[in-house]
C-alpha cells in the first residue's frame, strides 16, 4: 500500500495537470476546482504513506526499482526515507494553499498556469524521492521551466528580467551536476568497480569510497554548486530577491516553502551522504558562508523598503541556518536543519501570503504606503504576527526548534570545532527580530493616515482557511516537535554514524572546551582542510570526547 | 498536591486562548473581566493549597518535579517540559498569580471603555501563563521559553494602544517602544543562548538541579562564562546596565501593564535565574563581583536620573530600575535570601504605587506631568493614603515592608562585601526616598496647577481602589515574613520566615560560599540600621520642605544647569545607541545591499550574461541564412579534413 501511494503521490499531480489541460479554458471554475481537488487528493494519498512508516529504519522504504533507459542503466528508481517523507508531505501540504491563494489573484491564462502549478508538484515530488542521478536530474531540471513560466508570465514589472535570472543561475549549477552525474556513471564501467554506467544511487553509494580522494572534491564541488546556489547560500542568492518580488504570491510560496528545500535536501542527500570525508574537510568554509548568509541576509532584510524582498532576503538569513546545521555533521545540527526545513517551508510562506494580501487590495508592497494597518484589519495583523513570530525564532513556535538544535549542533560540532560559528549565527536571532518587527510594527502601529487604506477589508474567509493549517503546525511544531522528529533521528543517526566512521571525529561532549582551546584546535582543522592531506587518520585531540551514542 | 501544578499555568492559558478566539464577541466589559481575573484567581488559589500542602509537609520532601512531556528530543540533547516545585518557585508564584489577580481586578476599572478590552486581558493572561512557565521551569530552555513569551507579551502590551504618541529618543508612537523593549531583550536573551550552549557541551543538560550539582566540576573560566552570559541576558529582562534603556520608554503601556510587568514581575526574572542558578553563580567569584558591581551602579544611576524626572510614571520606572540594582547587588555579594525577599516586598509596593500612579492618571483625565497636578489629596483620599503608604514603604522607614528587605540588602553589603559598597547603597536609598516623597507632594499636595476647566480630579471606583487598599496592607506587613535576627531574637531562635523557608534552596551556594547562618548579635548592625533609617527621614524631610508646598506653575523653575541637563537626558546613553544603530543601518543600506549586492554580485552576474550576448553577437554573423554562405564553409571544412589527413599520412 506504501508503494502504491508513493506512485500515486508522485503522478496524480501530473494527472491533474493534464485533466486541466483538456478542459476549456472559459471554464474558469472547473479549472480552478480541479486543480485545487487534485492537489487535496494527492495530500490524502500521501498521508497513506505514514501508517506504514517505519521510523526506526534508516534506509529507503517503499523502494521501486524499474530499469529505464538500459544502455545508461538509469531506472525509474523511487523510494523514501524520513527525510524525503517529511519534504513530500510539506509539498503536498503546501500546493492546495498556494492553488487556493491564486484564485483572486490570477486572472489570465488560468489552465496554463494551474497545469505549471501541477507539473510543478509532479518534479518537486520527484526531486524528494528519486533514488537515481539521472531521475533526479530529470526532475531537477523539470521544476525550472514551470518555474521560468510562472514568474515570466504571471508575474509583475520585471518579470521578464527575473524569470531569465532564476533560470540562467540555476541552470549553471545544475549543469556542473550533471557533469558530475556522468563521470560518476563512467566510472563505474571499469569492471573492477560495477562493470557498466550507472546512475543507480544505491549502487554509487557503494562504490564511491574508491574514487580518488581529488577527485571526489571536484564532484562535491560540482553538486555543492548546484545546491548552494538553489539554498541560495551567499553569494549566489541575489537571483532570489528578484524572484520572490516579480513571482505572483503562490510563485514565491512554493519557491520558499518548497523550491529552496531541494537546495539544502540534495546537500543531505548528495554531500554528506556520497562525499563524508570532503564534506567534513569543506565543512568550515560551507560553515562561513552560511554565518556571513545568517548575518548579511538579516542586515539587507532590515533596510528594505519593499515587504516581499524584506521576507525574501530572510530567507537567505534562515536557510543559513540549515546550512550551517547540515554541515555541522552532528545529530542535533542535522536534524535541527531538516525540521528547521520544515519550518521555513511553513513560516515562510504564510509571510507570502500575508503580504499577498495586502498586495491584491493595495497593489503595492511599500512598508510607507502602510501605518496603522491594525485598526481596519485586526485578523490579519494577528496572522501575520504569528508568522513574523515564528519567524523570529519565538519559543514555543516552531522556528525556535529549528533555529535552536542547528545552533546546538553547531556549537557541538566536531567537523567545525569552533564555537564561533554559532555564537556569530545567534546574532542573526537579534537581527531577526529588527528586520521583522521593524517592518511588522511599521505596518501595523501607528495610526492609519492613508485615505487608501481607510476602508481595507480583513481577511476574507477564504484568505483565512488558506493560513489556518500553517498556524495549527507552526505551533504543533514548536511545543511538539517530537512527531516530526522521529521521523528522521534513525535515518540521521545513520548517516551520522557513517561519517564518524569515515573521519574518526565524535561530537565533544563533556569536553570542557575553553575559547582559547578551540580557537586554537580551529587553526588546526583550518590548515588540514587546505592540505587535504591526512584523510584517515585525524590529529584532533578527541580523548576525552565520548563516543556518539 | 504539587502534582497539580500543571493547572497554574493552564488556568491563564485557557483564559487567553478563549479570549483570543472569542473575546470579540463578548460585549459585556463585566463577562471579560471577570473570565480573565478568575483565571489567574484559581491559578492563585491552586498554588496556595499546593503552598500550604508543602507548608504541611517535611522540609525534605518540598521539592517535587512534575514532568509533563518531552518537548525537544534527538541525539544526545533531550529537554523535557517539566515542572519544579519547591520553596523559591512556589513563592515567585505566589507574587505572580496573586498580585496578578489584583491587578486583573483593578484592570477591570482602568481600562473601562476602551475599545479592545478583550485584546487586554487576552494579553495579560498569556503574560501571566508565560510567567509561570519562566518560574515553574525545571530546566533552563523552557524557562527561556517564558523568557521569551513574557517579552512577547511585554511587547504586545506596551504596544497596546498602538495608534498613540509617546515621546522617547527617536521614539515617536508607542509601537517604536515596544520594539525598542523586544530588541534590547533579545540583545540578552543572546547571552542566554550562548550559556544554553556552553551547560550542553560541558553538563550535558539543562536541568537546574544538574547544573547546581555539577557546577563545581566546571573550569573557574567555564562557569564564568556561563554566569556572565547568564547575566547578560539578565540585564536585559531586569533592565540593568548596559541594556536597562528599554524600561523608562515601556511607560507606554497602560498602567496596569507597568504595574504588573513591568514593576512586580517580569523584571524580576533576572533575579529568579540568578536564584535558580545560584550554586553556578556562587562558583565564580568574578561573576558574582560583576553581580554586584553592575547592580549598585544601576542602583545608584537610575536613583539620580529619578531625582529630576516630571512624569509620574517615569519616575517609578527608574525606582524600578534602582531597586532591581539593589536586589542584584545583594545577590552578587551571596545574598540571594535578602534578594528575592526584596523582590516580594517591591513587587507589593511597587504594584501598589505603579496602580495608585494609574488611579491618578485616570482621575486626571490621561495627565501623567506631575508638575501639572497638585493638591490632589482632597479629590482622591484612598489613593492619596495608599499612595502615602505604598511611599513609605519604598523609603525604607520601620515597620513597612521596605525597611526589612532594603536594610537586610545594606547588612549583607557591609558585612560580605564592604564598607563602600554600603556607602553607595546608602547614596541610592537616599535618593529613592527623596524622589518618592518629591513624587507624593507634587501629586497630591500644594497648589493645584490643573486647568480647573478641562480636568475634573475624581476618585477611582471600587475595582481600582480595593486592589489598592489589599497591596497596602501587603506592603505593610509583608515584611514582617523577613524580621532579622537582631530585631526579632526575642521572639524565636528563627525569626526570619523567609529565609528558613528558603534555605534548603540556597544551601549549596551557601556552602559554596561559606556562608553560615548567623546567630548572634553585632552592635554595629543596630548602628547601621539606624544610619540608614536616618538617612531615609532626612531625605523625607528634605523632600517634604522643598515640596510640600510647591506652588510654581510648569516649566518655570530647576535651573537648568549642565548637572540638571545630564541626569534629565539620563546621561545620554540613549543617544549613544541610536547612533549605533543608525551606523548599522546606514552600512547595511549603502554598503551591504547597494554595493555588495546589487553592484558587485549582480554586476558579476549580469555583466557575464552580457558577455555571452556580445559572444552570441559575433558568432551569430555566421549564421547568415544565405545558402552560398553555407556551401563556402562547407567547402572550407572538406578541404580542411582532406588536408589534415594528407598531412597526417
Amino acid at each position: 500500500m506504501g508503494v502504491l501511494s508513493l506512485l500515486l503521490t508522485l503522478f496524480v499531480p501530473l494527472l491533474g495537470a493534464i485533466a486541466v489541460l483538456f478542459i476549456n479554458k472559459e471554464q474558469s471554475k472547473a479549472i480552478k476546482s480541479t486543480a485545487f481537488v487534485m492537489s487535496i487528493v494527492t495530500f490524502l494519498l500521501s498521508l497513506l504513506l505514514l501508517p506504514n512508516f517505519d521510523s526506526s529504519n534508516p534506509t529507503f522504504q517503499y523502494v521501486v526499482n524499474q530499469l529505464w533507459i538500459p544502455s545508461l542503466d538509469a531506472g525509474f528508481r523511487i523510494g523514501l526515507d524520513g527525510m524525503s517523507l517529511l519534504l513530500v508531505l510539506l509539498t503536498t501540504f503546501i500546493m492546495p494553499i498556494a492553488i487556493a491563494s491564486s484564485f483572486s489573484g490570477i486572472k489570465k491564462r488560468e489552465k496554463e498556469y494551474y497545469a505549471m502549478l501541477l507539473i510543478l508538484q509532479f518534479g518537486m515530488t520527484g526531486v524528494f524521492v528519486a533514488l537515481d542521478t539521472f531521475l533526479f536530474y530529470v526532475f531537477w531540471e523539470l521544476i525550472l521551466i514551470p518555474m521560468f513560466f510562472i514568474i515570466g508570465v504571471w508575474g509583475g514589472k520585471d518579470k521578464i528580467y527575473a524569470s531569465i535570472k532564476f533560470f540562467l543561475y540555476t541552470l549553471v549549477g545544475s549543469l556542473l551536476m550533471l557533469v558530475a552525474i556522468i563521470w560518476i556513471g563512467l566510472y563505474a564501467k571499469d569492471p573492477a568497480v560495477y562493470g557498466k554506467f550507472t546512475t543507480d544511487l544505491v549502487a554509487i553509494k557503494g562504490f564511491i569510497g574508491s574514487i580518488p580522494y581529488d577527485i571526489q572534491v571536484w564532484l562535491f564541488l560540482a553538486f555543492a554548486i548546484s545546491f548552494c546556489i538553489k539554498v541560495p547560500l551567499f553569494p549566489l542568492h541575489t537571483w532570489l530577491p528578484d524572484a520572490h518580488v516579480q513571482a505572483p504570491t503562490a510563485g514565491s510560496v512554493i519557491l520558499a516553502g518548497v523550491l529552496l528545500k531541494m537546495g539544502t535536501y540534495g546537500l543531505i542527500r548528495f554531500n554528506l551522504e556520497l562525499f563524508p570525508l570532503v564534506s567534513s574537510h569543506w565543512a568550515t568554509p560551507i560553515a562561513w558562508l552560511s554565518v556571513i548568509g545568517i548575518i548579511y541576509g538579516a542586515l539587507v532584510a532590515m533596510v528594505q523598503t519593499d515587504v516581499k524582498k524584506l521576507v525574501a532576503y530572510s530567507s537567505v538569513s534562515h536557510l543559513g541556518f540549515v546550512v550551517l546545521g547540515i554541515f555541522s555533521m552532528t545529530v542535533e545540527g542535522i536534524q535541527g536543519a531538516i525540521i528547521q526545513m520544515v519550518n521555513h517551508g511553513l513560516s515562510t510562506p504564510m509571510l507570502f501570503l500575508c503580504v499577498g494580501v495586502i498586495y491584491d487590495r493595495r497593489h503595492t508592497r511599500e512598508i510607507s504606503e502602510y501605518g496603522g494597518i491594525a485598526r481596519v484589519m485586526p485578523i490579519y495583523t494577528v496572522l501575520f504576527a504569528i508568522a513574523m513570530f515564528a519567524s523570529v525564532g519565538l519559543p514555543g513556535l516552531n522556528g525556535f526548534v529549528g533555529e535552536y538544535l542547528t545552533l546546538i549542533g553547531a556549537f557541538v560540532s566536531p567537523v567545525y570545532n569552533n564555537t564561533l560559528f554559532a555564537i556569530l549565527s545567534a546574532t542573526g536571532v537579534i537581527f531577526a527580530a529588527v528586520y521583522l518587527l521593524w517592518m511588522w510594527q511599521r505596518v501595523m502601529f501607528g495610526t492609519n493616515d492613508n485615505p487608501e487604506n481607510q476602508n481595507l477589508q480583513d481577511v476574507t474567509k477564504q484568505e483565512l482557511w488558506q493560513m489556518i493549517p500553517l498556524v495549527v503546525f507552526i505551533v504543533w511544531i514548536g511545543v511538539y516537535p517530537g512527531t516530526f522528529l522521529k521521523f528522521t533521528e534513525a535515518s540521521t543517526r545513520a548517516l551520522v554514524g557513517k561519517i564518524e566512521a569515515v573521519n574518526g571525529i565524535s561530537p565533544r561532549y563533556n569536553s570542557l572546551p575553553t575559547i582559547q582551546k578551540a580557537s586554537h584546535q580551529h587553526k588546526q582543522s583550518d590548515h588540514k582542510s587546505h592540505n587535504g592531506a591526512d584523510k584517515h587518520d585525524n590529529a584532533h585531540p578527541s580523548t576525552d570526547s565520548k563516543p556518539h551514542k | 498536591m504539587a502534582e497539580l501544578i500543571y493547572l497554574v499555568p493552564l488556568f491563564p492559558l485557557i483564559g487567553f486562548i478563549f479570549l483570543g478566539l472569542f473575546g470579540k464577541k463578548i460585549k459585556s466589559e463585566a463577562l471579560i473581566g471577570a473570565i480573565g481575573s478568575s483565571m489567574v484567581g484559581l491559578s492563585f488559589l491552586v498554588t496556595c493549597g499546593i503552598l500550604f500542602s508543602m507548608i504541611s509537609s517535611p522540609v525534605d520532601q518540598r521539592s517535587t518535579i512534575v514532568r509533563l512531556f518531552s518537548w525537544i528530543q534527538t541525539g544526545n540533547f533531550s529537554v523535557d517540559i517539566a515542572y519544579q516545585v519547591d520553596q523559591l518557585s512556589i513563592l515567585f508564584t505566589m507574587i505572580i498569580t496573586g498580585v496578578g489577580t489584583l491587578i486583573h481586578i483593578y484592570s477591570i476599572g482602568y481600562m473601562h471603555g476602551d475599545r479592545s478590552f478583550y485584546r487586554f486581558f487576552c494579553y495579560l493572561n498569556l503574560f501571566i501563563f508565560m510567567m509561570l512557565n519562566l518560574v515553574l521551569a525545571n530546566n533552563l530552555l523552557l524557562t527561556f521559553l517564558g523568557w521569551e513569551g513574557v517579552g512577547l507579551a511585554s511587547f504586545l502590551l506596551i504596544g497596546f494602544w498602538y495608534d498613540r504618541k509617546f515621546e522617547g529618543v527617536s521614539i515617536i508612537w508607542t509601537g517604536d517602544a515596544a520594539k525598542k523593549a523586544f530588541i534590547v531583550n533579545r540583545i540578552g536573551d543572546f547571552g542566554v543562548l550562548l550559556a544554553m550552549f556552553l551547560l550542553f557541551t560541558t553538563i550535558g543538560t539543562l536541568d537546574y538541579n544538574q547544573i547546581n550539582a555539577q557546577a563545581s566540576t566546571l573550569t573557574p573560566i567555564m562557569v564564568t562564562a556561563i554566569a556572565l552570559l547568564l547575566f547578560l541576558g539578565c540585564t536585559g529582562k531586569s533592565a540593568q546596565i548596559p541594556l536597562g534603556v528599554w524600561l523608562p520608554d515601556a511607560m507606554a503601556g497602560p498602567t496596569p501593564v507597568s504595574a504588573l510587568i513591568h514593576a512586580a514581575t517580569m523584571v524580576t526574572s533576572g533575579i529568579f535565574l540568578i536564584a535558580r542558578t545560584s550554586n553556578l553563580f556562587a562558583h565564580s567569584t568574578t561573576a558574582m563581583a560583576v553581580v554586584t558591581g553592575i547592580g549598585i551602579t544601576t542602583a545608584l544611576i537610575a536613583g539620580t536620573v529619578g531625582l529630576v524626572q516630571n512624569d509620574i510614571k517615569k519616575v517609578l520606572a527608574y525606582s524600578t530600575v534602582s531597586q532591581l540594582g539593589f536586589m542584584f547587588a545583594a545577590l552578587g555579594v551571596g545574598g540571594f535570601t535578602p534578594g528575592v525577599f526584596h523582590v516580594m516586598t517591591h513587587a507589593f509596593f511597587k504594584a501598589l504605587l505603579f496602580l495608585g500612579a494609574g488611579s491618578v492618571i485616570h482621575g486626571m483625565h490621561e495627565e501623567q506631568d506631575i508638575k501639572k497636578m497638585g493638591g490632589l489629596k482632597k479629590y482622591m483620599p484612598k489613593t492619596y493614603l495608599t499612595f502615602l503608604i505604598g511611599t513609605i514603604a519604598i523609603s525604607g522607614i520601620p515597620p513597612f515592608a521596605g525597611f526589612f528587605s532594603k536594610d537586610e540588602i545594606l547588612w549583607y553589603a557591609w558585612d560580605k562585601g564592604s564598607p563602600v559598597l554600603w556607602g553607595v547603597g546608602v547614596v541610592a536609598a537616599f535618593c529613592t526616598a527623596f524622589y518618592m516623597f518629591r513624587l507624593f507632594h507634587l501629586t497630591f499636595n500644594g497648589k493645584e496647577r490643573f486647568d480647573h476647566h478641562h480636568v475634573h480630579p475624581h476618585e477611582s471606583p471600587a475595582t481600582m481602589t480595593i486592589p489598592l487598599m489589599i497591596l497596602a496592607v501587603a506592603s505593610v506587613l509583608g515584611g514582617l515574613l523577613g524580621v532579622p535576627y537582631v530585631l526579632g531574637f526575642f521572639i524565636s531562635d528563627h525569626p526570619n520566615i523567609l529565609d528558613n523557608w528558603l534555605s534548603p534552596i540556597f544551601a549549596s551556594a551557601n556552602e559554596t560560599l561559606q556562608y553560615h547562618a548567623h546567630h548572634e548579635i553585632h552592635a554595629i548592625e543596630y548602628i547601621l540600621m539606624a544610619i540608614s533609617t536616618g538617612v531615609a527621614l532626612t531625605a523625607i524631610l528634605l523632600a517634604t520642605k522643598l515640596y510640600k508646598n510647591y506652588s510654581k506653575e510648569a516649566s518655570s523653575d530647576e535651573s537648568r544647569n549642565f548637572l540638571w541637563k545630564l541626569l534629565w537626558n539620563k546621561y545620554y546613553v540613549d543617544e549613544l545607541y541610536q547612533i549605533k544603530v543608525r551606523s548599522t543601518y546606514v552600512v547595511s543600506n549603502s554598503i551591504l545591499w547597494k554595493i555588495v549586492d546589487v553592484l558587485i554580485i549582480d554586476g558579476i552576474v549580469n555583466s557575464a550574461a552580457r558577455l555571452v550576448g556580445i559572444f552570441a553577437e559575433i558568432i551569430r554573423r555566421v549564421q547568415t541564412g544565405f545558402v552560398q554562405n553555407y556551401a563556402i564553409m562547407m567547402l572550407l571544412g572538406i578541404l580542411a579534413i582532406i588536408g589534415w589527413l594528407v598531412i597526417r599520412y
